[in-house]
């Protein structure tokens, strides 16, 4: 009984429901701020004149799957903000439609297809996630809330992509994924899935994890780029403000990974981490390598408290 | 006050005259290079290139993402059938009546070094950049000096 969805208009419904004109979807993939690329102007924005749309997020209620969301809640202890606020709260009333209808949400393909590949068979020891987990709906539930863990082993925090890539080369003789594979996203997404609703929380207090964190905060008021910015010049100093057409959240993970409406798809928390850091003309560090992992622990951190939202869905 | 004031304007200017290597662009225009732009009493009096500004031109490098994409932090009331105007910055509009034109040039050279180091407003035409910049980019300034003179005569245009 995997919370999976076979969902009814599966390749047809959720086209019609993807509110983004042509161009968009032409000029989307180049989302930079100051990118070279055309405006991605969105039918869903069309309507907004000078003014800027929202000054606020919204107060709003997120329901999915009959369960309430946390989408706001005291920060913890040593927190800049009193509230985490979550990503969803900041965007339009589509965009927020599509994420609480799960039916309607086009993430939930992604989550069908990794439950489709915890199922399936692969490499050496000819066995597939379910060999040895069993129902994902029992063995993962509430596991993705509580990610990056520290690992013993390789003495380094550990994400969900991370840990799925160790089972597969260790218990499954399989190789890993390479990052962003398709596979990867849509396992990852259907493991996070089995915490809906869970209150995101990592431990600090094991192995090296304070360190990381530490090492996180700094690099997350650090500038950089040609444009001198930091996350924090953003997703702080400016939250809740409009950069151009983006209404600037905290910049939270809860939801990763998200479904993108401007790329179309599922996009990996450090696929849009190494976006962000594009968009100050900065080059981008590797997938997890040890800056994003640090990000990582300290911005899932700044989140916590917040509902699992995995798969969001985002502009 | 006033007196100390314009003294320093002129002496910045003489600075400039006297010190500051310029560049001989091909095109025979006159620029002076970033690390030599005199910042006096939070202005910058001599212009950092010869030709006069273009307000028009200056218009358009304010609109565009690749070039001054300042809309993407301010609001403009005359650019309004531009869509998507941001508001980190303050709104723009009455800018060319708060700010002279040497603090105006002086705002879009470097911002840091008017509002302080906190400020989030991106220097245009200074090598003061945060790390790692890309390949793209790195050792440039965001925009030339021709385009920095286009964006203050377009600004200075900004009257309520
Ligand atoms: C041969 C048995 C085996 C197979 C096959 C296997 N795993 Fe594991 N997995 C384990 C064991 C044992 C652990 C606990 C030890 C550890 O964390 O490495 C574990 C731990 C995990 C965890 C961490 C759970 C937690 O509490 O944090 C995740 C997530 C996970 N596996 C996912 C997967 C996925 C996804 C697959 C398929 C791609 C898979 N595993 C295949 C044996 C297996
Ligand atoms: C130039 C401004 C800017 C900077 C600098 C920046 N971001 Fe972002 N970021 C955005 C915008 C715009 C979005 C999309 C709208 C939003 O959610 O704020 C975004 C989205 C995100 C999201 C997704 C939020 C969600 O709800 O899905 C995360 C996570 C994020 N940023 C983290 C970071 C981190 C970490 C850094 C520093 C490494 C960073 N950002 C730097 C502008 C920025
Ligand atoms: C990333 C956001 C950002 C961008 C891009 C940006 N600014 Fe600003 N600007 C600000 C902020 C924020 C302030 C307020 C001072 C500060 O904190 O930097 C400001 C202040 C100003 C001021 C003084 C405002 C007043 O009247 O009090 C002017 C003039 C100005 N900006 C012009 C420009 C021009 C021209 C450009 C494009 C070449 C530009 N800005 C691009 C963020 C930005």
């Amino acid at each position: 009984m995997t919370k999976s969805r076979v969902n009814p208009v599966r390749g047809v419904g959720h086209m019609g429901r993807t509110i983004v004109s042509k161009n968009e979807i032409k000029w989307g993939l180049s989302v930079s701020l100051f990118g070279v690329g055309l405006l991605s102007v969105g039918l869903l924005s069309v309507g907004l004149s000078i003014a800027p749309a929202q000054a606020d997020p919204v107060d709003d209620t997120l329901v999915i799957d009959g369960k309430e969301m946390i989408t706001r809640t005291a920060a913890p202890e040593g927190h800049p903000f009193k509230e985490v606020l979550s990503g969803w709260l900041f965007r339009t009333e589509e965009t927020r439609a599509l994420e609480a209808d799960s039916f309607q949400n086009p993430a939930m393909l992604g989550v069908d297809e990794g439950a489709e590949i915890w199922e399936t068979v692969e490499g050496t020891a000819g066995k597939s996630c379910a060999s040895c987990h069993g129902d994902a709906a029992e063995s993962m539930a509430g596991i993705g809330a509580h990610y990056p863990k520290w690992d013993p082993e390789t003495k380094r925090p550990v994400n969900m992509e991370l840990k799925i890539n160790q089972c597969r080369e260790k218990n499954m003789g399989a190789e890993a994924y390479k990052f962003d594979a398709r596979e990867q996203k849509a396992l990852t997404s259907f493991i996070k899935y089995q915490s809906l609703g869970d209150p995101m929380s990592i431990d600090l207090s094991q192995g090296d994890m304070r360190a990381w964190w530490d090492k996180g905060k700094e690099l997350y008021y650090t500038r950089t780029g040609q444009l001198n910015l930091a996350c924090g010049s953003c997703h702080e100093a400016s939250m809740g403000k409009m950069i151009r057409a983006d209404h600037l959240s905290q910049g939270q993970v809860n939801g990763f990974p998200t479904y993108r409406l401007k790329q179309q798809g599922l996009v990996s928390l450090h696929n849009r981490l190494r976006g962000c850091i594009r968009d100050t003309r900065a080059e981008m560090p590797k997938a997890f390598s040890d800056d994003l992992m640090a990000i990582e622990v300290y911005v899932t951190w700044r989140g916590t408290g917040l509902s699992m939202e995995t798969p969001a869905v985002r502009h | 006050m006033k007196r100390t004031v314009t003294k320093s304007i002129v002496v910045g200017c003489l600075a400039v005259l006297a010190s500051v290597p310029v560049t001989v662009a091909a095109g025979g225009a006159a620029t002076v290079a970033p690390d030599d732009v005199a910042f006096t009493d939070l202005t910058v009096t001599a212009p950092v290139s010869a030709p006069p500004g273009d307000p028009v031109r200056g218009a358009e490098v304010f609109v565009s993402r690749s070039l001054g994409n300042c809309l993407a932090c301010h609001e403009v009331t005359v650019l309004k059938k531009e869509l998507f105007h941001g508001n980190v910055g303050p709104s723009l509009d009455g800018a060319g009546d708060r700010w002279s034109v040497a603090q105006l040039r002086a705002i879009v050279v470097d911002a840091k070094k008017v509002f302080g180091p906190e400020a989030m407003m991106p220097g245009f035409y200074s090598n003061h950049v945060g790390l790692h910049v890309d390949k793209e980019h790195a050792g440039k300034t965001i925009l030339t000096a021709d385009q920095v003179e286009d964006v203050v005569a377009f600004l200075v245009t900004l009257k309520e």
